[in-house]
């Protein structure tokens, strides 16, 4: 594995956060598969080295834009289970006062500039958090997160051309999980997804999205360069959903086997490997990373019992926050 | 007769049409093997190949633009676009392109596709995943627009736009594909521009759109036990708009309410009461009530949701009290 943060707390830290969204998308498929949670969910699960090894290189001042499958990048920069669980069954103390739901959950004090449930919906607006910062030189990045199939929007290419031209501080982080819905990557992808960049004088590396590490020193490397104004970048991270399209999406085999899915949950998972890799190292013991592990599944658990018994928003809620001005549109 | 799903009755429609005419063919993002998430064109690439039933890239505004310029060479594209909420996406391919081409070129040149998409709250999937937008496109002038309120009409009401030489819209109740209605074996159309009387009735006309016939129907039942008698119109299409239909059910019974799923302001239920107001004032007793979805985006939360969308009871009870005479400023 390639080495990044050096000392034992960031590695615990990382650690820790890849397995508190495991867990989180864990109780997540089990809300749904118990009829308990409203609506379908995108799990990030098979993903985890992506979402933190890219936010732990970030500060709370920094911007993210998320996707559709985007509990994990909701957890890496920063957020609480109990609100993120909230959110999900529609509860009024949700991060977004169960108005979004999954597809749009967001802890927006750390910089969660949203999920979006519009593919490539938020490129421009990533783009445009980092034109701010240039305009009022500031020195926080924006990372830009979306899938594969994202890149078959035409906005992205509209809005590197200007990010590339103003040399504004974003990352564009492509998560490559080889499938866009029931679609592989390589039937609606034509050429190379980072020459694309490239073309537009973008420097662009594809990294092993499975290698925590790997991740997380590209993405320190890339913000220090932003910040001094040599963005923007692109990643392409090589990553798989083990789960579904959705939670919904479990006859599967038309589109992938299960030897695939397989192979890349017992050969490449990246809590596994990261695990292993603390254990090797002397970073933690067997038994104190089973602690956390036993620790973080209580809280989750914790979460969800609360989640469950918390209360609905009022229906008076439902014409507020349409206009900032206006308390209810409707009155 | 035998009972089919509106599925079903799509997937029929095209099947008929496509070995009927072999200009037609099927674009969109995971329409082929995966017969679309909803499974609605399951089957369709087994019978007509990859070359008639095309899988995109996520890539709307594209594919759509591909659709224009086939179809004014010669081809009749159904498009398949995933949820009617993706429409913002296309707007310049369809309003300024498909919508316009015929007109722009002194008639010369023909604009022949299809359209499909979605509308339909209540699925708990949020803002961007439940909008019911058909008012938008019917704005447009050279735009033909479906809203098919069973299985029955999704065949019939398909069969005709596929045929028409005009670009056509279908609009289909997401909620509403796995719910069956007697169908007929034989072949037939639907013409445009017909209205479809589901109910006789003395007392009240309630004018429903797409899913919302169905509320008015239920609404007419309750009532009906309270000895009042409501009509049910049902217009089928809302460009062209069989106006002649609507206006002598307003004219017999003397009031009416127009129901519909898109958001009341500046909506489809406006347009239809000002027509009312306008053409059979004389001839009524109250005034004309709109009932829209509330203007509000769509939120996640089932507390917040199920109240932005039109009830049998809250039809009937605006029933009740135009009925009564009753001052419904004041209410
Ligand atoms: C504009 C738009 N088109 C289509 C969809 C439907 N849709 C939701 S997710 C998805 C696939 C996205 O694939 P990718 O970008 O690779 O992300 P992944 O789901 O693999 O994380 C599609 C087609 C959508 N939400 N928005
Ligand atoms: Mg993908």
């Amino acid at each position: 594995m390639a080495k990044a943060k050096t000392n034992t707390e960031d590695y615990m830290r990382m650690y820790r956060q890849m397995v508190r969204i495991r867990t989180f998308e864990d109780n997540a498929n089990q809300l749904y598969l118990s009829a308990k949670m409203p609506g379908l969910t995108h799990m990030y699960s098979g993903e985890e080295a992506v979402a933190v090894g890219i936010c732990e290189a970030l500060t709370d001042d920094d911007r993210i834009t998320s996707t559709h499958r985007g509990h994990g990048h909701c957890v890496a920069k920063g957020a609480n289970f109990k609100e993120m669980f909230c959110e999900l069954l529609g509860k009024e103390e949700g991060y977004c006062r169960g108005k979004g739901g999954s597809m749009h959950i967001a802890d927006q004090s750390h910089g969660n500039l949203g999920a979006n449930a519009i593919v490539g919906g938020s490129m421009g607006i990533a783009t445009g958090a980092a034109l701010r910062a240039k305009l009022q030189k500031k020195d926080d990045v924006t990372v830009c997160f979306f899938g594969d199939g994202a890149t078959a929007q035409g906005l992205l290419y509209e809005v590197m051309n200007m990010a590339a031209l103003w040399k504004l501080p974003v990352i564009y982080a492509c998560e490559n999980n080889g499938y866009s819905e029931y679609t592989k990557t390589e039937e609606i992808a034509a050429g190379s997804i980072t020459a694309r960049a490239e073309a537009f004088g973008i420097e662009a590396h594809q990294v092993d999205g499975q290698d925590v590490l790997a991740v997380n020193a590209l993405t320190q490397k890339l913000v220090a360069r932003a910040r001094k104004g040599e963005g923007p970048f692109f990643i392409e991270l090589m990553t798989y959903r083990y789960h579904g399209h959705h939670v919904g999406d479990i006859n599967r085999e038309y589109y992938r086997t299960k030897d695939e899915e397989k192979d890349w949950k017992d050969n490449r998972d990246p809590i596994i490997r990261f695990r292993a890799y603390l254990v090797d190292q002397g970073i933690a013991s067997e038994e104190e990373i089973e602690a956390m592990n036993a620790e973080i599944k209580e809280d989750a658990s914790a979460a969800v019992e609360y989640a469950l018994a918390a209360k609905y928003p009022d229906v008076s809620e439902v014409d507020m926050h349409v206009y900032t001005d206006i308390k209810h549109a409707c009155a | 007769m035998r009972e089919i799903t509106l599925s079903q009755a799509v997937n029929e429609a095209l099947a008929e049409e496509m070995r009927r005419d072999e200009t037609v063919f099927i674009i969109g993002e995971d329409v082929a093997e995966a017969g679309t998430p909803f499974k609605v064109l399951a089957g369709l690439v087994d019978e007509f190949g990859t070359e008639r039933v095309i899988d995109t890239p996520i890539a709307e505004p594209g594919f759509m633009g591909l659709a224009v310029g086939a179809a004014m060479t010669g081809a009749r594209p159904v498009v398949d676009l995933m949820f009617g909420d993706f429409l913002f996406l296309i707007m310049d391919q369809l309003c300024n392109q498909a919508a316009k081409t015929h007109y722009m070129s002194g008639g010369k040149l023909t604009v022949p596709l299809v359209l499909r998409t979605n509308l339909g709250a209540t699925r708990r999937s949020a803002a961007q995943h439940s909008q019911s937008l058909h008012a938008l496109v019917a704005h447009i002038p050279g735009l033909k627009v479906a809203m098919p309120s069973s299985a029955y009409e999704a065949k019939g009401l398909m069969k005709t736009a596929i045929r028409d030489n005009n670009p056509v819209v279908i609009f289909e109740d997401k909620l509403m594909y796995q719910e069956k209605a007697p169908v007929p074996e034989e072949e037939f159309l639907i013409p445009f521009g017909e209205a479809n009387v589901k109910r006789d009735g003395t007392d009240i006309t309630l004018i429903g759109t797409s899913s919302m016939v169905q509320v008015c129907e239920k609404a007419a039942e309750i009532l009906a036990k309270e000895g009042i008698s409501a009509e049910v119109v049902d217009p089928r299409t809302i460009v062209p708009l069989d106006e002649a239909t609507l206006l002598a059910s307003a004219r017999k019974t003397s009031r009416v309410i127009v129901v519909d799923e898109g958001h009341q302001s500046y909506g489809v239920t406006a347009e239809i009461a000002s027509r009312i107001n306008e053409k059979a004032f004389y001839h009524l007793d109250a005034p004309v009530l709109r009932m829209g979805a509330l203007d509000v985006p769509v939120p996640f939360s089932p507390a917040l949701e199920d109240i932005t969308v039109p009830t049998p009871e809250g039809v009937a009870e605006k029933a009740r009290m135009l009925v009564a005479g009753e001052m419904i400023h004041a209410a």
